[in-house]
Protein backbone atom coordinates (compact mmCIF):
# COMPACT_ATOMS: atom_id res chain seq x y z
CA UNK A 1 0.00 0.00 0.00
CA UNK A 2 1.59 3.26 -0.97
CA UNK A 3 2.35 6.02 1.13
CA UNK A 4 0.45 8.46 -0.72
CA UNK A 5 -2.29 5.98 -1.03
CA UNK A 6 -2.42 5.92 2.68
CA UNK A 7 -2.36 9.72 2.97
CA UNK A 8 -5.20 10.11 0.11
CA UNK A 9 -7.51 7.75 2.47
CA UNK A 10 -6.41 10.04 5.76
CA UNK A 11 -7.30 13.44 4.00
CA UNK A 12 -10.58 11.98 2.74
CA UNK A 13 -11.05 10.43 6.53
CA UNK A 14 -10.20 13.68 8.11
CA UNK A 15 -12.48 15.80 6.20
CA UNK A 16 -14.92 14.15 6.19
CA UNK A 17 -15.13 12.37 9.99
CA UNK A 18 -13.80 14.74 11.91
CA UNK A 19 -13.64 13.31 15.10
CA UNK A 20 -11.06 15.32 16.30
CA UNK A 21 -9.72 18.77 15.45
CA UNK A 22 -7.67 18.79 12.69
CA UNK A 23 -5.34 21.68 10.81
CA UNK A 24 -6.70 21.30 7.58
CA UNK A 25 -3.57 23.15 6.33
CA UNK A 26 -1.32 20.85 7.96
CA UNK A 27 -2.78 17.94 5.53
CA UNK A 28 -1.87 19.78 2.53
CA UNK A 29 1.99 19.62 2.70
CA UNK A 30 1.37 16.34 3.70
CA UNK A 31 0.00 14.78 0.51
CA UNK A 32 2.49 17.35 -1.82
CA UNK A 33 5.57 16.65 -0.18
CA UNK A 34 4.71 12.35 0.38
CA UNK A 35 4.42 12.92 -3.56
CA UNK A 36 7.95 13.85 -3.83
CA UNK A 37 8.74 11.64 -1.72
CA UNK A 38 7.57 8.63 -3.67
CA UNK A 39 9.93 9.76 -6.42
CA UNK A 40 12.80 9.59 -4.34
CA UNK A 41 11.72 6.33 -2.79
CA UNK A 42 15.19 5.07 -3.48
CA UNK A 43 17.30 7.58 -1.88
CA UNK A 44 14.16 7.38 1.69
CA UNK A 45 14.41 11.00 1.73
CA UNK A 46 11.39 11.89 3.96
CA UNK A 47 9.96 15.42 2.68
CA UNK A 48 7.26 15.18 5.08
CA UNK A 49 5.63 17.53 8.00
CA UNK A 50 7.97 16.18 10.02
CA UNK A 51 10.80 16.31 7.77
CA UNK A 52 13.42 14.66 9.96
CA UNK A 53 11.91 12.38 12.65
CA UNK A 54 14.58 10.51 14.82
CA UNK A 55 14.78 7.29 13.73
CA UNK A 56 15.96 4.69 16.13
CA UNK A 57 17.67 1.19 15.31
CA UNK A 58 15.33 -1.61 16.12
CA UNK A 59 15.99 -2.32 19.59
CA UNK A 60 17.19 -6.15 20.47
CA UNK A 61 14.79 -8.18 22.18
CA UNK A 62 15.54 -8.95 25.60
CA UNK A 63 15.20 -12.37 25.94
CA UNK A 64 14.58 -12.99 29.87
CA UNK A 65 16.12 -15.32 31.57
CA UNK A 66 15.22 -14.48 35.30
CA UNK A 67 11.99 -15.46 36.76
CA UNK A 68 9.13 -12.51 36.70
CA UNK A 69 8.71 -10.31 39.34
CA UNK A 70 5.30 -9.90 39.25
CA UNK A 71 2.60 -12.78 40.59
CA UNK A 72 1.93 -15.18 38.18
CA UNK A 73 -1.31 -14.16 36.56
CA UNK A 74 -0.65 -10.50 36.10
CA UNK A 75 0.46 -8.53 33.56
CA UNK A 76 4.47 -7.66 32.72
CA UNK A 77 4.81 -4.15 31.39
CA UNK A 78 7.06 -5.46 29.00
CA UNK A 79 4.86 -8.16 27.54
CA UNK A 80 2.56 -5.43 26.55
CA UNK A 81 5.01 -2.85 24.97
CA UNK A 82 5.81 -6.13 22.66
CA UNK A 83 2.36 -5.81 21.59
CA UNK A 84 2.53 -2.03 20.61
CA UNK A 85 6.41 -1.25 19.89
CA UNK A 86 6.06 -2.27 16.19
CA UNK A 87 3.08 -1.14 15.50
CA UNK A 88 3.40 1.20 12.32
CA UNK A 89 3.37 5.03 12.59
CA UNK A 90 0.93 6.01 10.34
CA UNK A 91 2.84 8.23 8.59
CA UNK A 92 6.18 6.96 8.43
CA UNK A 93 7.23 3.65 7.12
CA UNK A 94 8.92 2.98 10.45
CA UNK A 95 7.36 1.38 14.05
CA UNK A 96 6.53 3.62 16.83
CA UNK A 97 9.24 2.61 18.79
CA UNK A 98 11.91 3.67 16.13
CA UNK A 99 10.53 7.01 15.93
CA UNK A 100 10.92 6.80 20.26
CA UNK A 101 6.95 7.76 19.92
CA UNK A 102 6.88 4.44 22.72
CA UNK A 103 9.25 3.57 24.46
CA UNK A 104 9.90 0.62 27.67
CA UNK A 105 8.89 3.08 30.41
CA UNK A 106 5.39 4.17 27.75
CA UNK A 107 3.38 1.22 29.98
CA UNK A 108 2.57 0.73 33.90
CA UNK A 109 0.50 -1.72 34.98
CA UNK A 110 -1.52 -1.24 37.95
CA UNK A 111 -1.50 -5.30 38.98
CA UNK A 112 -3.76 -5.18 41.86
CA UNK A 113 -6.23 -3.37 39.57
CA UNK A 114 -5.51 -4.66 36.66
CA UNK A 115 -5.11 -1.23 34.74
CA UNK A 116 -2.58 -0.36 31.95
CA UNK A 117 -1.42 3.24 30.89
CA UNK A 118 0.31 4.07 27.80
CA UNK A 119 1.86 7.56 27.82
CA UNK A 120 3.25 7.79 23.94
CA UNK A 121 4.89 10.93 22.89
CA UNK A 122 3.96 11.96 19.60
CA UNK A 123 6.67 13.36 17.15
CA UNK A 124 5.97 17.41 17.16
CA UNK A 125 3.80 19.40 19.01
CA UNK A 126 1.08 19.58 16.42
CA UNK A 127 1.21 16.33 15.40
CA UNK A 128 -2.31 15.54 13.81
CA UNK A 129 -1.39 11.63 14.05
CA UNK A 130 -1.54 11.62 17.77
CA UNK A 131 -5.25 10.25 18.07
CA UNK A 132 -5.27 8.12 15.21
CA UNK A 133 -2.05 6.53 17.13
CA UNK A 134 -4.25 6.62 19.89
CA UNK A 135 -6.21 3.93 18.13
CA UNK A 136 -3.97 2.04 16.88
CA UNK A 137 -3.26 1.38 20.63
CA UNK A 138 -6.55 0.80 21.44
CA UNK A 139 -7.17 -1.74 18.78
CA UNK A 140 -4.24 -3.95 19.00
CA UNK A 141 -4.57 -4.27 22.57
CA UNK A 142 -8.07 -5.04 22.70
CA UNK A 143 -7.35 -8.19 20.57
CA UNK A 144 -4.20 -9.13 22.90
CA UNK A 145 -5.44 -8.55 26.46
CA UNK A 146 -8.48 -10.29 28.87
CA UNK A 147 -11.49 -8.44 28.38
CA UNK A 148 -11.71 -6.56 32.03
CA UNK A 149 -8.00 -5.30 31.46
CA UNK A 150 -8.70 -1.42 31.62
CA UNK A 151 -6.68 0.78 29.25
CA UNK A 152 -5.61 4.51 30.12
CA UNK A 153 -4.00 5.99 27.00
CA UNK A 154 -2.50 9.48 27.16
CA UNK A 155 0.16 11.95 25.16
CA UNK A 156 3.35 12.29 27.14
CA UNK A 157 2.61 15.15 29.17
CA UNK A 158 3.90 18.43 27.48
CA UNK A 159 4.46 16.75 24.43
CA UNK A 160 1.41 17.99 22.51
CA UNK A 161 -0.31 21.33 21.90
CA UNK A 162 -3.89 19.94 22.40
CA UNK A 163 -2.94 17.76 25.15
CA UNK A 164 -6.31 17.68 27.13
CA UNK A 165 -8.04 17.76 24.47
CA UNK A 166 -6.41 14.67 22.54
CA UNK A 167 -6.85 12.98 26.11
CA UNK A 168 -10.16 13.36 26.34
CA UNK A 169 -11.13 12.05 23.14
CA UNK A 170 -8.63 8.55 23.38
CA UNK A 171 -9.88 7.55 26.47
CA UNK A 172 -13.97 8.38 25.49
CA UNK A 173 -15.16 4.82 24.57
CA UNK A 174 -18.12 5.49 22.81
CA UNK A 175 -16.33 7.79 20.82
CA UNK A 176 -13.35 5.70 20.19
CA UNK A 177 -16.07 2.91 19.14
CA UNK A 178 -17.77 5.22 16.53
CA UNK A 179 -14.19 6.45 15.01
CA UNK A 180 -13.68 2.43 14.60
CA UNK A 181 -16.67 1.97 13.04
CA UNK A 182 -15.73 4.21 9.93
CA UNK A 183 -14.25 1.89 7.55
CA UNK A 184 -11.59 4.63 6.25
CA UNK A 185 -10.38 4.82 10.00
CA UNK A 186 -10.62 0.81 10.49
CA UNK A 187 -8.47 -0.15 7.78
CA UNK A 188 -5.87 2.90 8.36
CA UNK A 189 -5.92 1.38 12.10
CA UNK A 190 -5.53 -2.02 10.56
CA UNK A 191 -2.89 -1.19 8.27
CA UNK A 192 -0.77 0.51 11.31
CA UNK A 193 -1.14 -2.57 13.57
CA UNK A 194 -0.65 -5.27 11.46
CA UNK A 195 2.31 -4.00 9.15
CA UNK A 196 4.83 -6.69 10.71
CA UNK A 197 2.84 -9.20 9.31
CA UNK A 198 2.99 -8.33 5.47
CA UNK B 1 -38.82 2.68 55.42
CA UNK B 2 -34.99 2.98 56.43
CA UNK B 3 -32.95 0.84 53.54
CA UNK B 4 -29.53 1.19 55.18
CA UNK B 5 -30.89 -0.51 58.28
CA UNK B 6 -32.01 -3.80 56.22
CA UNK B 7 -29.32 -6.15 55.17
CA UNK B 8 -29.50 -6.00 51.66
CA UNK B 9 -27.87 -7.29 48.52
CA UNK B 10 -28.07 -7.37 44.89
CA UNK B 11 -28.73 -10.89 43.69
CA UNK B 12 -28.56 -11.98 39.72
CA UNK B 13 -31.69 -13.12 38.82
CA UNK B 14 -30.90 -14.62 35.20
CA UNK B 15 -27.76 -13.20 32.81
CA UNK B 16 -29.54 -13.08 29.26
CA UNK B 17 -27.08 -13.83 26.41
CA UNK B 18 -27.51 -13.28 22.68
CA UNK B 19 -26.25 -10.12 21.85
CA UNK B 20 -22.60 -10.28 19.89
CA UNK B 21 -20.79 -7.24 20.60
CA UNK B 22 -21.39 -5.03 23.80
CA UNK B 23 -24.27 -3.99 25.01
CA UNK B 24 -25.07 -0.44 25.71
CA UNK B 25 -28.19 0.04 26.86
CA UNK B 26 -31.49 -1.11 28.11
CA UNK B 27 -35.28 -0.06 28.34
CA UNK B 28 -38.46 -1.25 30.47
CA UNK B 29 -41.50 -1.17 28.82
CA UNK B 30 -43.29 1.00 30.97
CA UNK B 31 -46.77 -0.48 30.26
CA UNK B 32 -45.84 -4.12 31.28
CA UNK B 33 -44.98 -5.47 34.52
CA UNK B 34 -46.56 -7.87 36.84
CA UNK B 35 -49.04 -5.77 38.81
CA UNK B 36 -50.74 -5.04 34.90
CA UNK B 37 -50.87 -8.74 34.75
CA UNK B 38 -48.68 -8.58 31.52
CA UNK B 39 -45.29 -10.05 31.49
CA UNK B 40 -42.20 -7.53 32.03
CA UNK B 41 -40.22 -6.53 28.77
CA UNK B 42 -37.09 -5.08 28.31
CA UNK B 43 -35.17 -3.80 25.07
CA UNK B 44 -31.77 -4.26 24.71
CA UNK B 45 -29.36 -2.36 22.29
CA UNK B 46 -26.08 -3.44 21.37
CA UNK B 47 -22.34 -2.82 19.52
CA UNK B 48 -23.74 -5.48 16.86
CA UNK B 49 -26.62 -2.95 14.83
CA UNK B 50 -29.48 -5.42 16.50
CA UNK B 51 -31.93 -4.53 19.15
CA UNK B 52 -33.08 -7.39 21.47
CA UNK B 53 -36.54 -7.62 23.18
CA UNK B 54 -36.91 -9.97 25.95
CA UNK B 55 -39.68 -11.38 28.24
CA UNK B 56 -40.47 -12.69 31.44
CA UNK B 57 -42.61 -16.07 31.21
CA UNK B 58 -45.37 -15.99 33.94
CA UNK B 59 -44.71 -19.65 34.19
CA UNK B 60 -41.27 -20.46 34.24
CA UNK B 61 -40.47 -16.81 35.00
CA UNK B 62 -37.19 -16.97 33.25
CA UNK B 63 -36.48 -14.49 30.37
CA UNK B 64 -36.14 -15.35 26.59
CA UNK B 65 -35.51 -13.62 23.57
CA UNK B 66 -38.71 -12.49 22.00
CA UNK B 67 -37.29 -10.54 18.87
CA UNK B 68 -34.60 -9.41 17.50
CA UNK B 69 -34.55 -6.22 16.04
CA UNK B 70 -32.12 -6.45 12.74
CA UNK B 71 -31.37 -5.06 9.45
CA UNK B 72 -32.21 -2.26 10.09
CA UNK B 73 -29.87 0.16 11.70
CA UNK B 74 -26.22 -0.12 9.89
CA UNK B 75 -23.92 0.43 12.73
CA UNK B 76 -24.61 0.51 16.51
CA UNK B 77 -27.54 0.79 18.45
CA UNK B 78 -26.61 3.18 21.26
CA UNK B 79 -29.45 3.82 22.77
CA UNK B 80 -33.49 2.95 22.58
CA UNK B 81 -36.78 3.95 24.33
CA UNK B 82 -40.22 2.97 24.84
CA UNK B 83 -43.32 5.15 24.19
CA UNK B 84 -45.04 6.36 27.51
CA UNK B 85 -47.90 3.60 26.19
CA UNK B 86 -45.44 1.51 25.72
CA UNK B 87 -46.77 0.33 21.85
CA UNK B 88 -43.81 2.30 20.16
CA UNK B 89 -39.80 1.56 20.50
CA UNK B 90 -37.13 4.40 19.13
CA UNK B 91 -33.98 3.23 18.56
CA UNK B 92 -30.88 5.49 18.13
CA UNK B 93 -27.75 4.38 16.07
CA UNK B 94 -24.44 5.54 15.22
CA UNK B 95 -26.06 5.54 11.57
CA UNK B 96 -27.08 8.80 12.27
CA UNK B 97 -30.98 7.65 12.23
CA UNK B 98 -33.48 7.07 14.75
CA UNK B 99 -35.71 4.12 14.20
CA UNK B 100 -39.31 3.82 15.43
CA UNK B 101 -41.05 0.57 15.80
CA UNK B 102 -44.38 -0.97 16.11
CA UNK B 103 -45.44 -4.07 18.35
CA UNK B 104 -47.26 -6.12 16.26
CA UNK B 105 -48.45 -9.50 18.27
CA UNK B 106 -45.18 -11.61 18.06
CA UNK B 107 -42.95 -9.00 15.36
CA UNK B 108 -41.96 -5.27 15.61
CA UNK B 109 -41.87 -3.23 12.63
CA UNK B 110 -39.72 -0.17 11.81
CA UNK B 111 -42.37 2.01 10.75
CA UNK B 112 -40.45 5.29 10.72
CA UNK B 113 -37.28 6.55 10.47
CA UNK B 114 -35.86 10.50 11.48
CA UNK B 115 -33.29 11.40 9.75
CA UNK B 116 -31.32 14.28 10.16
CA UNK B 117 -28.48 14.46 12.30
CA UNK B 118 -24.96 15.04 10.63
CA UNK B 119 -23.33 12.44 12.41
CA UNK B 120 -24.17 9.30 15.16
CA UNK B 121 -27.25 9.56 17.24
CA UNK B 122 -26.70 9.15 20.76
CA UNK B 123 -29.55 9.26 22.87
CA UNK B 124 -33.25 9.53 22.47
CA UNK B 125 -36.08 9.99 24.79
CA UNK B 126 -40.41 10.90 24.89
CA UNK B 127 -41.83 13.13 27.04
CA UNK B 128 -44.42 12.17 29.15
CA UNK B 129 -47.81 12.06 26.96
CA UNK B 130 -46.07 10.84 23.89
CA UNK B 131 -46.61 13.96 21.67
CA UNK B 132 -42.82 15.00 21.58
CA UNK B 133 -39.51 12.93 21.24
CA UNK B 134 -36.02 14.18 21.41
CA UNK B 135 -32.62 13.10 19.59
CA UNK B 136 -29.32 13.61 20.69
CA UNK B 137 -25.97 13.70 18.39
CA UNK B 138 -22.30 13.83 18.17
CA UNK B 139 -23.11 17.21 16.02
CA UNK B 140 -23.62 18.70 18.70
CA UNK B 141 -26.98 19.40 18.42
CA UNK B 142 -30.44 18.33 19.78
CA UNK B 143 -33.97 17.68 18.00
CA UNK B 144 -37.47 17.73 18.95
CA UNK B 145 -39.90 15.59 16.79
CA UNK B 146 -43.04 16.12 17.29
CA UNK B 147 -45.13 12.57 17.26
CA UNK B 148 -48.70 13.44 14.72
CA UNK B 149 -50.81 11.17 13.36
CA UNK B 150 -50.31 8.18 10.63
CA UNK B 151 -46.59 7.79 11.98
CA UNK B 152 -45.49 10.88 11.07
CA UNK B 153 -42.79 12.80 12.67
CA UNK B 154 -41.90 16.50 12.03
CA UNK B 155 -39.11 18.08 13.24
CA UNK B 156 -40.08 20.74 15.61
CA UNK B 157 -36.78 22.43 16.72
CA UNK B 158 -33.07 21.88 15.94
CA UNK B 159 -31.12 23.39 19.57
CA UNK B 160 -27.31 23.82 19.21
CA UNK B 161 -26.14 25.25 22.04
CA UNK B 162 -24.04 22.45 23.11
CA UNK B 163 -20.19 23.21 22.08
CA UNK B 164 -19.68 19.36 21.99
CA UNK B 165 -20.82 15.64 21.51
CA UNK B 166 -24.32 15.58 23.15
CA UNK B 167 -24.78 12.29 25.07
CA UNK B 168 -28.07 11.90 26.56
CA UNK B 169 -31.78 13.73 26.43
CA UNK B 170 -33.99 13.29 28.85
CA UNK B 171 -38.05 14.90 29.24
CA UNK B 172 -38.40 15.65 32.51
CA UNK B 173 -41.14 13.03 34.15
CA UNK B 174 -43.93 15.23 34.43
CA UNK B 175 -43.40 18.79 32.31
CA UNK B 176 -42.64 19.08 28.71
CA UNK B 177 -39.07 20.44 29.98
CA UNK B 178 -35.83 18.86 28.17
CA UNK B 179 -32.69 17.68 29.56
CA UNK B 180 -29.42 17.38 27.67
CA UNK B 181 -26.06 16.27 28.99
CA UNK B 182 -22.65 16.48 26.66
CA UNK B 183 -18.77 15.91 26.27
CA UNK B 184 -18.79 19.60 27.19
CA UNK B 185 -19.44 19.51 30.72
CA UNK B 186 -22.52 20.88 30.91
CA UNK B 187 -25.82 19.42 31.22
CA UNK B 188 -28.59 22.00 29.30
CA UNK B 189 -32.40 22.83 30.25
CA UNK B 190 -34.84 23.30 27.26
CA UNK B 191 -38.17 24.99 27.86
CA UNK B 192 -41.07 26.26 25.76
CA UNK B 193 -42.55 29.45 27.64
CA UNK B 194 -45.56 29.32 25.56
CA UNK B 195 -45.69 25.89 25.16
CA UNK B 196 -45.60 26.85 21.38
CA UNK B 197 -43.23 23.76 20.13
CA UNK B 198 -40.44 26.95 20.61
CA UNK B 199 -37.81 25.18 22.76
CA UNK B 200 -34.57 28.13 23.78
CA UNK B 201 -31.94 26.97 25.89
CA UNK B 202 -33.07 28.46 29.99
CA UNK B 203 -29.74 27.15 31.94
CA UNK B 204 -27.03 25.55 31.79
CA UNK B 205 -24.90 23.44 34.59
CA UNK B 206 -21.56 24.32 34.11
CA UNK B 207 -18.97 23.98 37.03
CA UNK B 208 -19.53 27.33 37.83
CA UNK B 209 -22.90 26.19 39.16
CA UNK B 210 -21.02 23.53 41.19
CA UNK B 211 -21.26 20.97 37.77
CA UNK B 212 -19.22 18.26 36.45
CA UNK B 213 -15.76 18.45 35.06
CA UNK B 214 -15.84 15.94 32.51
CA UNK B 215 -17.98 14.64 30.28
CA UNK B 216 -21.50 14.06 31.72
CA UNK B 217 -23.14 10.73 30.71
CA UNK B 218 -26.62 10.38 32.03
CA UNK B 219 -29.65 12.45 33.69
CA UNK B 220 -32.16 10.60 35.96
CA UNK B 221 -35.08 12.09 37.50
CA UNK B 222 -36.67 11.05 40.88
CA UNK B 223 -40.40 9.80 40.41
CA UNK B 224 -41.80 13.09 41.14
CA UNK B 225 -39.36 14.96 39.14
CA UNK B 226 -38.06 17.64 41.75
CA UNK B 227 -34.35 15.97 42.07
CA UNK B 228 -32.29 14.61 39.30
CA UNK B 229 -29.00 12.61 39.44
CA UNK B 230 -26.80 13.03 36.87
CA UNK B 231 -23.04 10.85 36.26
CA UNK B 232 -20.05 11.56 34.49
CA UNK B 233 -16.59 11.14 33.50
CA UNK B 234 -15.05 13.04 36.79
CA UNK B 235 -16.22 10.22 38.88
CA UNK B 236 -18.60 11.34 40.98
CA UNK B 237 -22.81 11.55 40.68
CA UNK B 238 -24.25 14.89 41.42
CA UNK B 239 -28.03 15.14 42.98
CA UNK B 240 -29.67 18.61 41.79
CA UNK B 241 -33.53 19.88 42.77
CA UNK B 242 -35.99 22.76 42.04
CA UNK B 243 -38.84 23.98 43.39
CA UNK B 244 -41.36 21.66 41.27
CA UNK B 245 -44.50 23.03 42.60
CA UNK B 246 -43.58 26.83 41.56
CA UNK B 247 -42.75 25.49 38.22
CA UNK B 248 -45.94 23.27 37.58
CA UNK B 249 -48.14 26.19 38.92
CA UNK B 250 -46.58 29.30 37.55
CA UNK B 251 -45.35 30.72 34.00
CA UNK B 252 -41.78 30.95 34.59
CA UNK B 253 -39.16 29.21 34.69
CA UNK B 254 -37.80 27.70 38.09
CA UNK B 255 -34.44 26.77 38.15
CA UNK B 256 -32.27 24.00 38.78
CA UNK B 257 -29.64 24.24 41.68
CA UNK B 258 -26.93 21.76 42.82
CA UNK B 259 -27.86 19.67 46.17
CA UNK B 260 -24.76 17.61 46.70
CA UNK B 261 -22.34 15.65 45.38
CA UNK B 262 -21.46 12.04 45.85
CA UNK B 263 -17.34 11.75 44.99
CA UNK B 264 -15.12 9.18 46.64
CA UNK B 265 -17.00 6.38 45.57
CA UNK B 266 -16.33 5.91 41.71
CA UNK B 267 -12.32 5.34 40.55
CA UNK B 268 -13.59 4.95 36.78
CA UNK B 269 -16.11 6.32 34.37
CA UNK B 270 -19.77 6.60 35.44
CA UNK B 271 -21.49 5.81 32.48
CA UNK B 272 -25.18 5.20 34.16
CA UNK B 273 -27.25 6.90 36.73
CA UNK B 274 -30.88 5.14 37.75
CA UNK B 275 -33.43 6.98 40.28
CA UNK B 276 -36.02 4.30 41.63
CA UNK B 277 -39.28 4.87 42.31
CA UNK B 278 -38.70 4.35 45.65
CA UNK B 279 -35.42 6.69 45.46
CA UNK B 280 -32.91 4.34 45.45
CA UNK B 281 -30.33 5.76 42.94
CA UNK B 282 -28.45 3.12 41.26
CA UNK B 283 -24.99 3.25 39.03
CA UNK B 284 -22.97 1.88 36.51
CA UNK B 285 -19.40 2.34 35.97
CA UNK B 286 -16.32 1.65 34.14
CA UNK B 287 -14.95 -0.58 37.17
CA UNK B 288 -17.47 -3.33 36.16
CA UNK B 289 -19.62 -2.81 39.54
CA UNK B 290 -22.65 -1.34 40.53
CA UNK B 291 -23.82 0.98 43.47
CA UNK B 292 -26.86 1.50 45.15
CA UNK B 293 -27.26 4.90 47.09
CA UNK B 294 -29.73 5.93 49.41
CA UNK B 295 -30.70 8.85 50.50
CA UNK B 296 -29.42 8.82 54.47
CA UNK B 297 -31.99 11.51 55.73
CA UNK B 298 -29.66 12.71 58.25
CA UNK B 299 -28.65 16.53 56.79
CA UNK B 300 -31.27 18.70 57.58
CA UNK B 301 -29.64 20.87 54.54
CA UNK B 302 -30.61 18.85 52.07
CA UNK B 303 -30.39 15.48 50.72
CA UNK B 304 -27.28 13.19 51.87
CA UNK B 305 -26.98 10.08 50.09
CA UNK B 306 -25.07 6.91 51.27
CA UNK B 307 -24.16 4.06 49.57
CA UNK B 308 -26.06 1.15 50.10
CA UNK B 309 -24.21 -1.71 48.45
CA UNK B 310 -21.44 -2.47 46.06
CA UNK B 311 -21.92 -4.80 43.85
CA UNK B 312 -18.21 -5.31 42.67
CA UNK B 313 -17.81 -7.57 39.30
CA UNK B 314 -21.49 -7.05 38.50
CA UNK B 315 -20.39 -7.76 34.52
CA UNK B 316 -16.95 -9.15 33.05
CA UNK B 317 -16.36 -5.49 31.68
CA UNK B 318 -17.68 -1.80 31.81
CA UNK B 319 -21.20 -1.42 32.74
CA UNK B 320 -22.79 1.01 30.45
CA UNK B 321 -26.21 0.94 31.80
CA UNK B 322 -28.40 0.48 35.14
CA UNK B 323 -32.46 0.61 34.71
CA UNK B 324 -35.04 -0.15 37.50
CA UNK B 325 -38.05 -1.58 36.27
CA UNK B 326 -40.97 0.26 36.17
CA UNK B 327 -42.77 -1.88 38.41
CA UNK B 328 -43.90 -1.12 42.37
CA UNK B 329 -42.21 -2.89 44.95
CA UNK B 330 -40.46 -5.25 42.84
CA UNK B 331 -36.97 -3.64 43.21
CA UNK B 332 -35.88 -5.42 39.40
CA UNK B 333 -32.45 -3.71 38.10
CA UNK B 334 -31.58 -4.75 34.09
CA UNK B 335 -27.95 -3.73 33.48
CA UNK B 336 -26.14 -3.85 30.39
CA UNK B 337 -22.05 -4.18 29.57
CA UNK B 338 -19.56 -4.20 27.59
CA UNK B 339 -18.91 -7.63 27.75
CA UNK B 340 -21.90 -8.50 26.27
CA UNK B 341 -24.67 -9.39 28.62
CA UNK B 342 -27.47 -7.97 29.90
CA UNK B 343 -28.69 -9.37 34.17
CA UNK B 344 -31.40 -8.68 35.50
CA UNK B 345 -31.14 -8.08 39.19
CA UNK B 346 -33.28 -7.54 42.43
CA UNK B 347 -32.73 -6.03 45.40
CA UNK B 348 -33.26 -8.34 48.44
CA UNK B 349 -32.89 -9.09 51.96
CA UNK B 350 -29.82 -11.05 52.78
CA UNK B 351 -31.07 -14.43 54.31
Amino acid sequence: MSMLYTVMILKKVLESELWFTVLHRKIKPLAVEARLRNREKKKMTLGLINANPVVQAKKERLVRTQPDQYRDDGVDPLDIYEYVRDIRDPEHPYTLEQLSVLSEESVTVDDQLDRILIKFTPTVQHCSMATIIGLCLRAKLKECLPLHYKVDILVSPGSHADEDSVNKQLNDKERVAAAMENPNLRQLVDECIYSDEI
Amino acid sequence: MDLMEKNLELVEIQKLEGHTDRVWSVAWNPVSSHADGVSPVLASCSGDNTVRIWEQSSLSRSWTCKTVLEETHTRTVRSCAWSPSGELLATASFDGTTGIWKNYGSDFECIATLEGHENEVKSVSWNASGSYLATCSRDKSVWIWEVLEGNEYECAAVLSEHTQDVKMVQWHPTMDVLFSCSYDDTIKVWWSQDCDGEFECVQTLGESNNGHSSTVWAISFNATGDKMVTCSDDRTLKIWGTDIARMQSGEEYVPWSHLCTLSGYHDRTIYSAHWSRDDIIASGAGDDAIRLFVDSHDSVDGPSYNLLLKKNKAHDNDVNCVQWSRGEGDRLLASASDDGMVKIWQVATKP
